[in-house]
This record gives structure tokens, sequence and C-alpha cells, in this order.
């Protein structure tokens, strides 16, 4: 079923935000998602330039300044549309945000991570691989907890976790680049309509950022050791 | 709707200190003066007497500052939004007195002579000076406005100044973030590219927002800030400091004198002002006790005291730069609002954090910082009307200052939307039942960065009703948190397995319901028709006298003889009966008497206006002749019909 324009009747694209005849803002419709927003595939290697440009276009269709004297059904409508707008931009513009949405729509539960944002502890599965380092990290950030505590320094554990900040730190950009590659493939799977390619790619990344989550984690608490 | 096109959208800066109106004229955006001719409006409100109250706005109310403090009230914006908690430290310093029977979470209520207001009502008398002032300028009515807010200003404080604009019989636009908005008016006449931070350390606020503008575009990447910080806590630091002299040096505690704060408080003012261009100032006060204050104060001694409240600037910008993602090198330019720049220390310690002297950069301070927000008020009023050309292609993007978040178990913030987001902006959350047939479900909404909500601000209690009876868990209840183009949120819900709109019932937490404001307004309405009464009633009075003291001189005056006995018996009588009626305040009779009285001198000012032409004409100059009729030739002639003023 295709729409029309309410004001001049033309007919519209789905899901159109507004009209390309008349320029008025549409009523916003259910189940549009932030790549539907910018009229883009759902794929991961884009360009956050042509992103930007993209959104300050739309803005100057969409925004309630420009609907300030307009109808209240069009004010309401203009500000709908463009909370729509910004929040697809908040998430499409970086990285994670941006695979993490796509993962949801493909299905993935993704573990929010907004408790973790404001300092709060949540136990995330450790990887395997990283058993003997996190549990020796333990043990010093434990012993580095207590020194604070007796208002003692020891420049030794100190720098050992500085090392050991360094060292997770290089892991998280090793992470991101890991990442660019998964989006590479998951894209590739998208134009060939590949399936088992695609699920392949979604299983790596689910564990990529499960993992890139535990070790942000670690950086924080480091951090906060050592009073940063 | 505006139907009239024409109408006239003001931009307003409701500030701490001093507040402005402006809107655009042609090209460019102006500042309206008030009736005394003077830009800035100060946000005092004094109630003149109680009775037929009597407000006084402005310049007017700073002399009631030190005669009766108790009767005003000035930095009313640090209370907006508040609760009695969160002010109970600060009022310490300010000569308000709260309600007795404030409960915590209730809106401040503040005494003012023998009766009561909330900081909205104050404001909104502040705002109906600007609204008279522009009317005045425009010889028309006003009733749309922009109201700037501090960016840092969370939900509450927009409501409260939303609630204000009501109050005054404005529709408030929108709600413009100050530095967004002297960002505009600096970007109106260069059409600049780049990254722009804008410092904005005013009176009572302190605000940081960093913007990125490209073709028009004005886009808040990161905005900080405090909103109890500003010109007042140096103020009230160099007062404690002159209280703690007083009482070391002459064992005299003044704490117990308003007067005498307020007097110490005003020489403190005028030292700081005046530091800021002269290396040294004295300070003098008198005292109660016949003694007198003396101190000198050189600005190096000065710069000493300040530091600590200048040095709270510097988290916020760091972190605004953090949040932003760029470093101090790569902010273009430097914008310095708010009348507390223009100390040098402030405008130093800019240029340190932002490294601009190293990159051969110095702040803006081209436009007046005292104007520059009412100017870009007049801007976004504009865009908001239409556009003009000056104007075409300009758009704002804000973002909000604070993570809004809910109340998770335990007592932990779950965030739904982070700062510094682009609004609007909006979230949708998901809420089931924990109990068999449970159908209320409660929301609590927070404003902040802390992770536990009791240590965030809260914003408001939401109680989700008529859920349809299920087993616990069940119900998938959806709800919306929707941030506007004003940085107010709304909140909507749906229980999804019956698709019913669920009830909301809000309580906000510092905030008047919609019903308290409209109380409020037509209790104010009752008093702009009490003040108009006793206004026209103070004028009736006027012309009376005026009437009355030329019968008294007038048989002194060779006209008088020519009248007859009838007629000068005729004016005796009604000028005894209008002395009576102006003693009263019937304003109808007063008037009537007053006529009268004129009609039954309009035959003796014909002869005296007689003698005066026929002895001009005798030689005598029009100006003697003048003389003769007492009040000089240009001045109104006493016996001409009364005026009576029905604006
Ligand atoms: N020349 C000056 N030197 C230092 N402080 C000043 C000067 N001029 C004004 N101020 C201070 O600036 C503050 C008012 O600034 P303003 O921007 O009008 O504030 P607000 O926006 O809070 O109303 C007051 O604290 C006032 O004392
Ligand atoms: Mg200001
Ligand atoms: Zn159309």
């Amino acid at each position: 079923m295709s729409a029309a324009c309410w004001s001049c009747g033309s007919a519209l694209a789905a899901g159109a935000p507004f009209c390309v005849a008349c320029g008025k803002v549409q009523a916003p419709t259910a189940d549009v998602t932030y790549f539907d927003v910018f009229g883009l595939p759902r794929k991961l290697a884009l360009d956050t330039s042509t992103l930007e440009r993209a959104f300050y276009k739309l803005s100057r269709k969409l925004h309630p300044d420009v609907y300030a004297r307009a109808s209240e059904r069009e004010q309401q409508w203009s500000l709908e549309q463009t909370s729509l707008l910004n929040d697809a931009y908040r998430t499409l513009k970086n990285a994670i945000p941006r695979t993490e949405y796509l993962l949801k729509l493909e299905g993935v539960e993704i573990e929010q991570d907004r408790a973790s944002e404001n300092g709060a502890k949540k136990e995330s599965r450790m990887p395997p691989d990283l058993l003997e380092e996190v549990f020796e990290l333990n043990m010093q950030l434990e012993e580095m907890r207590m020194n604070q505590k007796m208002g003692e320094d020891d420049p030794q554990l100190r720098g050992d976790l500085e090392k050991a900040k360094t060292q997770f730190e290089g892991q998280l950009a090793e992470s991101d680049s890991d990442l660019q590659k998964l989006w590479v493939k998951w894209d590739a799977a998208v134009d060939a309509d590949d399936e088992a390619s695609q699920a392949d790619a979604k299983n790596k990344m689910v564990a990529l950022l499960d993992r890139r989550r535990y070790v942000r984690n670690l950086v924080r608490d480091v951090n906060e050791a050592l009073g940063a | 709707m505006s139907e009239n096109k024409d109408e006239r959208i003001v931009g307003i800066d409701l500030g701490t200190t001093n507040s402005l109106v402006a809107f655009m004229q042609g090209e460019q955006p102006v500042v309206i003066p008030g009736e005394d001719g003077l830009n800035l409006v100060p946000s005092v409100v004094a109630l003149a007497n109680d009775g037929p109250r009597k407000f006084v706005v402005g310049n007017g109310a700073r002399q009631y500052l030190v005669e009766t403090p108790e009767r005003v009230i000035y930095s009313a914006k640090r209370l907006m939004g508040r609760g009695v908690d969160d002010v109970r430290e600060e009022l310490k310093l300010f000569p308000f007195h709260l309600a007795d029977d404030l409960q915590a979470g209730e809106v401040l209520r503040i005494k003012l002579g023998s009766e009561e207001f909330t900081p909205p009502e104050i404001s909104a008398y502040v705002l109906r000076q600007l609204k008279k002032n522009a009317e005045r300028y425009f010889g028309a009515p006003v009733t749309k406005a922009v109201i700037t807010v501090p960016a840092y200003f969370n939900d509450a404080q927009r409501q409260a100044t939303k609630d204000a604009g009501r109050m005054a019989g404005l529709e408030v636009l929108r709600l413009v973030n100050e530095p967004t908005a002297a960002a505009l008016a600096y970007g109106l006449d260069r059409k600049k590219e780049g990254i722009v931070a804008v410092y904005d350390l005013g009176g009572g606020t302190f605000d940081i927002s960093i913007l990125k503008l490209h073709e028009g575009i004005f886009e808040v990447i990161a905005t900080n800030g405090d909103t109890h910080l500003g010109g007042d806590d140096i103020d009230n630091l160099l007062i404690a400091i002159a209280i703690d002299d007083i009482q070391g040096e002459l064992g005299i505690d003044v704490r117990t004198s308003p007067e005498t704060v307020q007097a110490i408080r005003k020489e403190v003012i005028a030292a700081k002002i005046a530091l800021s261009s002269e290396p040294l100032v004295r300070i003098s006060v008198d005292l109660p006790t016949g003694e007198r204050y003396q101190r000198e104060l050189p600005r190096e001694a000065f710069e000493q005291i300040i530091k600590p409240v200048i040095d709270r600037t510097i988290e916020p910008c760091k972190q605004a730069l953090k949040d932003a993602g760029v470093t101090p090198e790569q902010i273009d330019e430097v914008v310095l609002v708010g009348g507390s720049t223009r100390i040098p220390s402030v405008s130093q310690l800019t240029d340190d954090v932002f490294h601009l002297h190293a990159r051969g950069k110095k702040p803006h301070t081209e436009l007046n910082p005292d104007e520059v927000v009412a100017l870009g008020a007049a801007v976004q009023a504009n865009i908001l009307g239409g556009g003009s050309k000056a104007t075409e292609d300009m758009l704002l993007l804000d973002v909000t200052p604070l993570s809004l978040g809910i109340e998770a178990l335990g007592g932990v913030v779950a965030k739904i939307i982070q700062r510094n987001s682009t609004i609007p902006a909006s979230a949708t959350e998901h809420f089931t039942t924990g109990v068999d047939g449970q159908t209320n479900v409660a929301i609590h909404v927070v404003q902040g960065e802390r992770e536990m909500a009791k240590d965030c601000r809260s914003l408001a209690r939401f109680d989700l009703k008529g859920i349809p009876p299920m087993s616990a868990g069940l119900p998938r209840i959806e709800v919306k948190f929707l941030i506007d183009a004003n940085g107010i949120l709304h909140v909507s819900a749906r229980e999804q397995r019956s698709g019913k709109e669920a009830e909301i019932e809000v309580k906000p937490t510092y905030g008047l319901t919609d019903e308290q404001v409209e109380t409020m307004i037509l209790d104010s309405f009752d008093n702009a028709e009490a003040d108009f009464a006793e206004r026209q009633l103070i004028e009736a009075r006027n012309e009376a006298d005026t009437i009355l003291a030329a019968v008294d001189k007038a048989p002194s005056n060779a006209a008088w003889q020519q009248l007859t006995d009838e007629e000068r018996g005729q004016i005796a009588l009604l000028k005894d009966e209008l002395f009576v009626l102006k003693q009263g305040d019937d304003l109808k009779a007063l008037r009537a008497g007053t006529e009268a009285l004129d009609k039954a001198t309009r035959r003796f000012a014909e002869l005296m206006m007689d003698a005066a032409v026929s002895s001009a004409i005798k030689g005598e100059t029009m100006d003697s002749a003048g003389d003769k009729l007492g009040e000089g030739p240009t001045a109104p002639h006493p016996f001409a019909p009364a005026e009576i003023s029905k604006d």
C-alpha cells in the first residue's frame, strides 16, 4: 500500500519523513529503522562525513524550528520525525552503537552497556584466553586498593598496573580494527545475499563486542585504581 | 497558532542579575530599552506595598534593597525549579525568607512583605516588565517570545521558566540555551565555519558550550556548566570577608542587620566592578554603630580571593572538550559572555584553558557581554517567525546537558538518553509487572551523571495506571521518553499486549502542576487589574489636586470678580465636594467631581485667558501675561478640560 502526502496528495515512498513534491513533514510510520531514516542499506562500513551531510540536510527539512508556525499536527510530526532522525544519527555515526544496533535488528539480544557508562559494575563473560591475565590483574588491583586504604604508594605496583593498562588499551584498538574487517565481511555477504556468511560475520561480531566490553571494563577498573 | 504573521516575536534574556528584551529590526537584532532609556532591567522585584499589591521591577526596585530588604527579591533565577533542601545553604547569604511550612520536594515559596510567591511568579513579574517595555516600544501587544535559559538548566528549571512565561502572558515559542544564543548573535554577521567555545559566566550561572558551525548550522556538540556559579558567589565571598573583618576588628556582628549586609553588598559589588579596570579600590561602609569599616583592596589580593570561585569553571570546560572529542587546540574561537567575564583574571583563565595566547588568538568580546544573549534570542525569534534574509539558512541544533535515567532495582540509574544528545531526542523502554494482577507500575525519572538515583536530580515520578490484570511479567508496557527542542521531557506509555494507552499520572518533583500555573495566572491577573485600578486612582487624584490648587488661587485673579455670586458659590461647593471625594477611592465619583468642577470654572478660565491676551495686545509680552496665569506659557492651563487618561 503506497501512501500519499496529506498536503498535496503526491505519492510518498514508504516511511518518507517529508514529501518530495511539496516539502511538508509527514506523519511518522511505525517500524522505520535508523538505516531507513537515511535511506541506507543495512550495512556497516559507512562514511561518516556523508552521513553528517545527510543529517544536516534532513534537519533543515524536519526540525521543529521550521514548523514553529505550522499547525499543531505538523509540529508534533516534526518533533517525532526529528527525534527519530537525531536518534538515528547518534546511533549510526559511532562504530560500536552502529554495530550493536544492526545486530539487534538481526535478532541478537545485545547486553545494553549503559550501566557501565556511569561506573556501575556489570559482570560480563570473561573471554577464556584472558583468564591468566585477568587473574593477575585482579590481584594487583586488590593490592592497590589496600595500599590506598593505608595511604601507601608502591611505585612498582603502579608501574605494573600502568603496563597492564597500556596492554589492554592495545587490545581495544586491535578489536576496533578487527571489527572493521568484520564490517567488510558482513557488507559483502549482504551484497552477495549469502546467508551463511552473514550469520558467520554476525556471530563473530557478537563475540568481538562481548570481549571488547569486557576489556573496556578492565581498563576502567585500572584507571579507577590508579586514580586517573 | 500564529494567525497574525506580522506579530513580532521578541527574544528575552531572563538573567539572574539583569534581563533584556530584544527583537530583529531588519537585518540586525537590537535591544529594546525601558522607559528609563536603559537596556538592562535588573532582575529585582519589590513589593512596594501590601493591600492593593504594587510591584516595582528593575532599576526602580533596587532602592528597596537597602531600605526594605524584606520586601525585595533578586537572583530569583537561582531558586527556579529547586527544592528547599537545595537552597538552604545558599539562602544564608541572601536576605530572602522561605515560607515556614515548606515540605521537601515542594516548589519554593518566598516571603515578600506579608505574602508568599514561588520563583516562577517572581520571574513572571520581570517578564511582564520586559513585555511592557516591548509593547511600549512597538505600540502594539506582544504575546510571543523566545526565552533563554542556562544551557546547564535541568528539566525542572526549564519548566519553571516556561511557566513564568505563561504567567506573564507570553507564549514561549522556544527556550534557547544562553551560550547557543550568544553564538547565534556572533554567527550572524560573520559567516564563520569551525569550532567555537562559548564561555558564559554571569551573575548566578556558568555555562560552557562547544559548537560546530557549518553553512549556517549551529550544532552544539557538548555543553557543561554549573547552575550555581557566578558573580553572586564572588560577591558573597567578599561580603563574608567584610563581615569577618568587622567582627574581628570592631567586634560588631552585622549579620543581624540586613540593611548593613545589603549596604556591604552594594559596596563590594562596586569594588569588584571597579577592579576590572583599576589596580586598587577602597571599600568603605558606614555601620549602624556610627563607626566605619574601611579596607583597601588591590587587584592581586582580589584575584587571590576569587581564584577558588573562578577555578570552578575549569573542570566543566575540560569535561566539555572531552565530551566533544576535541583538544583545546582544535577550538577556533572562544566567545566570552556574561558580566563576570569582564574580570581580567576570568578572561585570562579562558586563555589558559583554550591555549589562546600561544596560538596568537584572543577571546571574542566584540559584542557587549551583557547584551549578546538577548540579541541571539532575537535572532532565534526571527528564525521561528519564518526567518528573513539575515537568518536564512540558519538552524540551531542543540543538545540536552544532562543524562536522563530511570531508577532501577537497588536505586541504580539506568541511563536512557546520554548527555549531549542532540534534541529532540527519544528513548523507548519496556516495563512489566512483578506481581500477579498488578495494575500499576511506578517509574522514577532522574537527570544527572551519578550512579545512584538519590545522587541525581529527581524529575518526576510516573505512575502507569490501568494495566490489565495479568500474570506477573506478562504485561509489556512500552514507555516513550521524548526530550523536545526546549530540553523538556514528555512521556507516553502503551500496554502492548492489550494495545491500551496506559494512563500516566505525573508528579513533578520540583514543578508546578498545570492547575497551579493556571491559578497563579488568575491570581496575578487579579493583581494586574488591582495594579491598574490603583494607578488610575493615583492619576485621578493628581488631576483633582491640580484643579483644586488652581481654584485656591483663583480669587486673587481679576477675572474672579467678573463671575456672578451664583457662579462663585457653585465653584466653592464643588470644590469642597471634590476635596472629600479625593480622600476616598471611588474612581468614578472622583472623575465626575473633577469634571464638574472643571465645567463650573470654564467661564472663569475663558475670562482669565481674554485678560491675558488683551494685556498682551496692550504691549505686555506673552511671557509676562503667562506669568499672570501662574504657570508659565508652556504649562498646561490649569483649567483646561481635565484629561482623564484611560490607558
Ligand atoms: N565590569 C565588571 N567586572 C566584574 N563583574 C562585573 C562587571 N560588570 C558586571 N559584572 C558582574 O556580572 C554579573 C552580571 O552579569 P550578567 O551577564 O548580566 O548576569 P546574568 O546573566 O546572570 O544576569 C554580576 O555578578 C555583576 O556584578
Ligand atoms: Mg546571562
Ligand atoms: Zn506534498
